[in-house]
Order: C-alpha cells, then sequence, then structure tokens
C-alpha cells in the first residue's frame, strides 16, 4: 500500500508543474492555432527570473518568504509583459499566413531566447533554494517529502480549476471560448478578436514561466532546460488533446504518474513509458483524449 | 691596412662560424611556437564544474610556460623553448559538433596537437577522426575504460587515468574503513561515463562484498535537474550504500534535493568525482559523505613544490582552489611539455613531428600536482595515477568543507595491469594490484 501511495504521490508532484507547463500551451494552441515550440524557453525564463529574485531578496538578508512572494510578483509581471511585446511585436505579422511559418517563427524565437538567457544569466548552474525549505517537510507513506513539493499539488490544482472556471463560467472566457470554436463568426459578432489573441498568448507565456518560477527553488538553472520541459509538454497536449484544459490536466497526471512508475519498478523503460501511452492515445484517439471532433467545415 | 684587413676578414669568419654553430645548436628560432588546440566546455551543463576550471588550470600553467615561471623541471620556457600558442574551443554540442571542430583545428588552424575533451561520448566520437588524419590528439580528462579496451590507437593518448580507477579506489576504501554495505543502490546517469562507471563499481563491490546485494539501480538521462520520484525510490529502498557517479549539475541538484528528505540520514552517500560541487554546495554538502575526486586532487592533492606553486597559483589567479578538471588540464599539458622536450633531444633540438611527438609521449612517465602520472595501459598510450578518497565535513570557521580521514591509493594498486581490460581484471579478483 506505501508503495501504491509513494508512486501515486510521486507521479503528482511530477504532474503538478507540468500541468501549469502544458496549459499555457494548449491554450495558446487552442486560441491562436500556434504549435509555440519557444514555450519551454519561457519556462526557462521564468525560473531564471525567480532565481535572480529570490538570490536579490537573500542578499538583502530578507526571508525566504520574501524571495518566494518576489520571485512570483516578477514572473508574473515580466512573463506577461514578454508575451504581449513578442504577441504584438512579432506574431502579429504572420498571421494568415501557413502555419508552417508561426512554427517556424516560434522556433526562431526559441533560438533567440535559448541565446539571450545564456547572455543574460551566463552558462553556470545557477540555483534558488532558500523558498525550498520554506514549508518544511511532511511525512508521508513512510517516506519524508519536501513540504514545497506538496504545496504545488493545490497550486496546481488551483490554477487548472480558475482557469477551467475562467473559460467556462465567465463572460470574457465565454468570448475566448468563441474564438476557440469559430474565429469567423466571433469577429461578424464583433469580438476584438486581435485582443483575444494578445491576452491568450500573453497568459500562455504568463503560465509557462509561473511553472518555471515554481519549480526554480528545487533545480539547478542551466542552459538546456527549455527543451527537455518541451518535449514532455507537447507529450501532455497530444495524450490530453491539443487546445482542452481538461486534456492537459489528465495529460500530466498520465505522464507524471507513468514516470514514477517506471522509476520504481522499471528505471530502465522510465522515457519509453511517456511515449508508449502518447503512442496508444494516438492509435485510438488520434485527437486526444479530450479534443472534441469538429465538423470539417467548407 | 692589410694587418686591419686580415683582422676584418677573421673577425668576419668567426662571426659566420658562430652564428652557423648557434644556428646548429638552437635550431627552434625565438619566433617559432607550439599551436596547441584546447577544447573544453565553456557552456552547458559541464562548464561551470568541470569546463571552466580546466580551461582556467590551462590558462594558468601556459601563462606560466610562457614566462618560464614553473618550478623544476619544467623551468624551460614553453614546450623546449617554443611559447605555447593555446586556441581554445567550445567542447559543448555533441559528437558530432566535436568531430567538425577537431577537423578545423587540425586542418584551419594548423594546430599541432589537440588536447582536451571532457565528455566520455566526445572522446569515442573525436579518437578515431585524429588516427585517420594521423595527428596527435591528448584526451585529458573523460573517464570511460572503453576508448583504448575497445579499438587500438597510434596517435592518440589519454593522460588521466579512467574510471576503473574511481571506482576500485573507493570500495578499496570503504572494505580498508570498515564501511558496511549489505545492500546497495545506485543511480548514473544514462550514457557512457554513468553506465561504465556504475558496472566498475558493481564489479568491484562484488569482489570486496561478495553479499552485497543490489536494490535500485536508477539510470536518469543527463541533465535531468528533477530527483524527486529517483530520491523517493532510494529513500524507500533504505540501503546501507547510495552510489552515484552523478557531476556537476546534476550532482548538485541530486544533493540540494536528497538532502531535505534525509536520504544521507538513512544511507552512506559514495560518489566517485564529486570534489568539484563541494565550494558551491558549501554547509549543503552532507558531512560523512565518502567522495572521490578521480585523482589526488585539491584539498586530498599531496604536499609538492609543484603542488603548492600549482594549488596556491590557480588560487590567487581564480579566487577559488583548482578541483579535479584544472589538475587534470595541468598534467595533460606538463606531459605534453615532457614529451616534446624528450623528442627535441632525440632529434637535435628541432620543433619534433608527429611521429616524434607520439614516440617520445609513449609509455611517457611525468610529475604533475596530482603525483607521478605513467603511460603504461593500452601499449603506452593510457595513464595510470595514484588516487585518494575521503569524508566531507564542513568547517563553519573557515566556510568551507574540508575533506577528513583522506587515504592515498598507489597507481597499481587501483588500475588493472597492462593487456587486461578494466572489467575482466575486476571481475577476476583483481590480481596483481600493488597496494602497500
Amino acid at each position: 500500500m506505501n508503495f501504491f501511495l509513494t508512486v501515486v504521490l510521486d507521479g503528482l508532484i511530477q504532474a503538478s508543474w507540468l500541468f501549469i507547463v502544458a496549459l499555457g500551451l494548449t491554450l495558446v494552441f487552442g486560441v491562436l492555432k500556434i504549435l509555440n515550440i519557444a514555450h519551454g524557453s519561457f519556462y526557462a525564463l521564468g525560473a531564471y527570473i525567480a532565481a535572480t529574485a529570490v538570490t536579490t531578496v537573500a542578499a538583502h538578508g530578507l526571508p525566504p518568504s520574501f524571495g518566494f512572494v518576489a520571485m512570483l510578483i516578477s514572473v508574473a509581471l515580466i512573463g506577461s509583459a514578454i508575451g504581449l511585446l513578442l504577441e504584438r511585436g512579432l506574431l502579429k505579422m504572420f498571421y494568415g499566413r501557413d502555419e508552417v511559418v508561426l512554427l517556424l517563427v516560434t522556433y526562431a524565437v526559441f533560438l533567440i531566447l535559448e541565446d539571450a538567457t545564456k547572455l543574460i544569466w551566463g552558462v553556470n548552474p545557477i540555483y534558488a533554494t532558500q523558498p525550498y525549505e520554506l514549508f518544511g517537510n511532511i511525512e508521508f507513506a513512510g517516506l519524508s517529502y519536501v513540504g514545497y513539493d506538496l504545496v504545488l499539488l493545490p497550486v496546481s490544482a488551483a490554477i487548472g480549476v480558475l482557469v477551467w472556471f475562467g473559460l467556462n463560467r465567465t463572460v470574457k472566457g465565454k468570448i475566448v471560448l468563441a474564438v476557440i470554436h469559430n474565429e469567423e463568426m466571433s469577429v461578424s459578432m464583433g469580438v476584438r478578436v486581435n485582443r483575444v489573441y494578445a491576452v491568450a498568448f500573453a497568459f500562455g507565456v504568463l503560465l509557462a514561466s509561473l511553472a518555471g518560477a515554481l519549480t526554480a527553488p528545487k533545480i539547478s538553472m542551466q542552459p538546456g532546460l527549455s527543451s527537455d520541459v518541451i518535449i514532455l509538454s507537447f507529450a501532455i497536449v497530444v495524450i490530453g488533446g491539443l487546445g482542452s484544459v481538461e486534456g492537459a490536466a489528465v495529460g500530466a497526471i498520465l505522464v507524471g504518474l507513468a514516470r514514477a512508475a517506471s522509476v520504481h519498478l522499471m528505471p530502465q523503460a522510465e522515457l519509453f513509458m511517456i511515449y508508449l501511452i502518447m503512442a496508444a492515445v494516438l492509435m485510438f484517439r488520434p485527437e486526444g483524449l479530450f479534443k472534441r471532433e469538429t465538423a470539417r467545415r467548407i | 691596412m692589410n694587418h686591419f684587413a686580415r683582422i676584418h676578414r677573421t673577425a668576419a669568419l668567426l662571426s659566420a662560424v658562430t652564428a652557423a654553430t648557434l644556428a646548429l645548436a638552437e635550431p627552434v628560432s625565438a619566433e617559432e611556437s607550439f599551436k596547441l588546440g584546447i577544447v573544453t566546455f565553456l557552456s552547458g551543463p559541464a562548464a561551470d564544474s568541470f569546463g571552466v576550471p580546466a580551461r582556467n588550470g590551462g590558462q594558468f600553467v601556459i601563462d606560466n610556460l610562457n614566462k618560464a615561471a614553473l618550478p623544476a623541471p619544467y623551468n624551460k620556457l614553453g614546450f623546449g623553448g617554443m611559447k605555447v600558442e593555446p586556441v581554445v574551443i567550445d567542447e559543448n554540442g555533441g559528437a558530432t559538433k566535436q568531430v567538425q571542430e577537431l577537423r578545423n583545428l587540425y586542418e584551419r588552424e594548423k594546430v599541432d596537437v589537440v588536447l582536451g575533451y571532457i565528455g566520455s561520448g566526445d572522446c569515442l566520437a573525436v579518437a578515431p577522426i585524429a588516427e585517420e588524419l594521423k595527428k596527435m590528439l591528448v584526451l585529458m580528462d573523460c573517464g570511460t575504460p572503453r576508448i583504448f579496451e575497445e579499438t587500438k590507437y597510434n596517435y592518440v593518448f589519454r593522460t588521466a587515468a579512467h574510471a576503473t580507477m574511481d571506482n576500485v579506489g573507493l570500495i578499496r576504501y570503504m572494505k580498508a574503513k570498515n564501511v558496511k554495505m549489505d545492500t546497495l543502490s545506485l543511480i548514473n546517469q544514462d550514457y557512457a561515463w554513468g553506465q561504465d562507471s556504475r558496472a566498475d563499481f558493481v564489479a568491484a563491490a562484488r569482489q570486496l562484498y561478495p553479499d552485497a546485494k543490489v536494490q535500485t539501480d536508477l539510470l536518469p538521462k543527463f541533465g535531468a535537474g528533477q530527483y524527486g520520484t529517483e530520491i523517493s525510490a532510494l529513500v524507500s529502498a533504505g540501503s546501507d550504500v547510495v552510489y552515484s557517479s552523478l557531476w556537476g549539475g546534476d550532482l548538485q541538484a541530486f544533493i540540494l534535493q536528497a538532502s531535505p528528505r534525509g536520504l544521507p540520514k538513512r544511507s552512506q552517500l559514495v560518489f566517485s568525482a564529486a570534489d568539484h560541487v563541494l565550494p558551491p554546495l558549501s554547509d549543503r554538502m552532507p558531512d560523512g559523505t565518502i567522495i572521490g575526486a578521480r585523482g589526488a586532487y585539491g584539498l586530498m592533492s599531496q604536499k609538492s613544490p609543484l603542488n603548492d606553486w600549482f594549488f596556491k597559483g590557480y588560487e590567487a589567479a581564480n579566487g577559488i582552489y583548482p578541483v579535479q578538471a584544472a589538475y587534470r588540464m595541468s598534467q595533460a599539458i606538463l606531459g605534453l611539455k615532457s614529451a616534446v622536450e624528450k623528442a627535441m633531444d632525440k632529434n637535435g633540438g628541432k620543433k619534433p613531428s608527429t611521429d616524434e611527438l607520439v614516440a617520445a609521449m609513449t609509455g611517457l612517465e611525468w610529475q604533475s600536482p596530482g603525483g607521478l602520472i605513467q603511460m603504461k595501459l593500452a601499449d603506452g598510450h593510457q595513464a595510470i595515477q595514484p588516487i585518494a578518497i575521503s569524508r566531507t565535513k564542513y568547517n563553519p570557521d573557515s566556510k568551507r568543507v574540508d575533506l577528513v580521514d583522506i587515504q592515498y591509493f598507489p597507481a597499481e594498486c587501483v588500475n588493472p595491469p597492462p593487456g587486461v581490460k578494466s572489467l575482466d581484471w575486476i571481475k577476476g579478483g583483481m590480481q596483481g594490484a600493488k597496494c602497500n
């Protein structure tokens, strides 16, 4: 029983931050129909910004809780500002072009951000571990877990519920859903689609950088951080269905549990298991678990 | 008039003879230099822990060689009077890129020798290229034993011992210190270095701890960064010993995540190459961890005029004491200097050809800051050296992790003899080891 609980908890901890990244990715795809290759770079950017905030606060002799708050505020401000700037200053110019062009534009952004992070933060690993000890340790299933990891579970769930509620139970959310379902009809009904695009992209970037910030205290920030995350995020949204909030949640949980079970039972198959699930889902539901099949417009 | 003319002619003749004699005695002109390609990680996850310290170590030694400021026997300027001209390139970017960069160094930059490489995958990729081009390559750091055990090379040398030494040294240390190991868990990166280290450690454990049982055997990918699930598996297993060859940012992340979850309290941590993470981790490094440094390096190095010069000079130049990569770069450069000067002694002082250099380097022995280096394996192409193992203890006064309970093992105690594959030697009971 303890073993089962350990696997589940490890899987959920892994899923918690992956879900936040994947949620941003799936939202951007749902609204803008852009497969954003640069999404992992925003995750890395958030982690680096958080590390800077935490170390700056610590250097001034302030307690780790201040660092935690500072990292969230700085990432929220900088992440959304960068998202807005990129959407208004770059992506807007390519709307209406082939989807492959937009894919290549986001790939270019990925390459630029990779080098930009190296220029700003250098190539050496950076740590910002002070907030990691903020919530102490908790005993569970015979093991000691760091409280910070467990706090990520309700945080991630709250973000998921808020996004779902915002999309499905508010007027502005309904407008976003209208753009997702039929952009032309939305325009004809007076929806300012460009504004929806800008807000959705900025929000997607904000979620990616927030996930980076939340994981920053427990990892070492170093070049290459973004590519691993984007691969896992793509696997999650493919499993769950591109553009689906529920899909991102279920996909993240499946990936987290598959990885945890593999590490505990068959470590050699860790990566294989994730892609096995993805392949199985694609075989039986090519649109992903939660994406509704839509009629083809002629 | 005739008298003065005769004197003038005699003086001119004497001058010409003197000049000719000097030219014969010192064929290397003052302008001649030795162009040395240096490859090390300047970016990426290996840069901070290995690549940059290696670059700094190389820079420090070369700067001083070019000023003839090293202690004896290395006090001659540069390499045999030739100034050393380094061409440093970044090892980051993967093995395919390194193959192309190596060709560029030889064919475009016209370097005399290429020296470097930290990644085992990179070493395995570039060695056949140097052999194909018939150019001399000195591997200075990478640890996989497979390079010379699977292929025979004429133009390739490795001036540092391979991973077998690290793991045999660890097991011998644990046995000497009566460390209990009825059960064992492992976590190593899933590539050449991690897998080879794991195989050597398990094989050596089977010899000195025949009843030890392997419980959890994890192989996360290189650069994984997050080890929450792996730590759960290791803590759940509750083994007497947890062994790892993780290094750099991965090792730091693992320790930072494992310590608050109580892994160091539940199991004896044993790391094969961990000295380089002591300065950045400081008091977050658990006390009592058994570590190796892949040699008798840094805080485990032994006193000698050469080591004192290197340790203090490097520390003064870089603001931090030298760790293993800096030592291995210095020993590679000093080995190459010894080979160049040995070849020049034989050829009358001319700049040696590649073949003359290869002949001089084969089977060479030289003193380094980390002790005596002997090219004894792989027909004189693979080095053996002594190793030190110790335990960590944080010193709150100096705010530094000290290394205590240090034990030294001679090179021939922890390295296989010539002609025997490492794993076969370990599995055969480490026959012929000279430990006294």
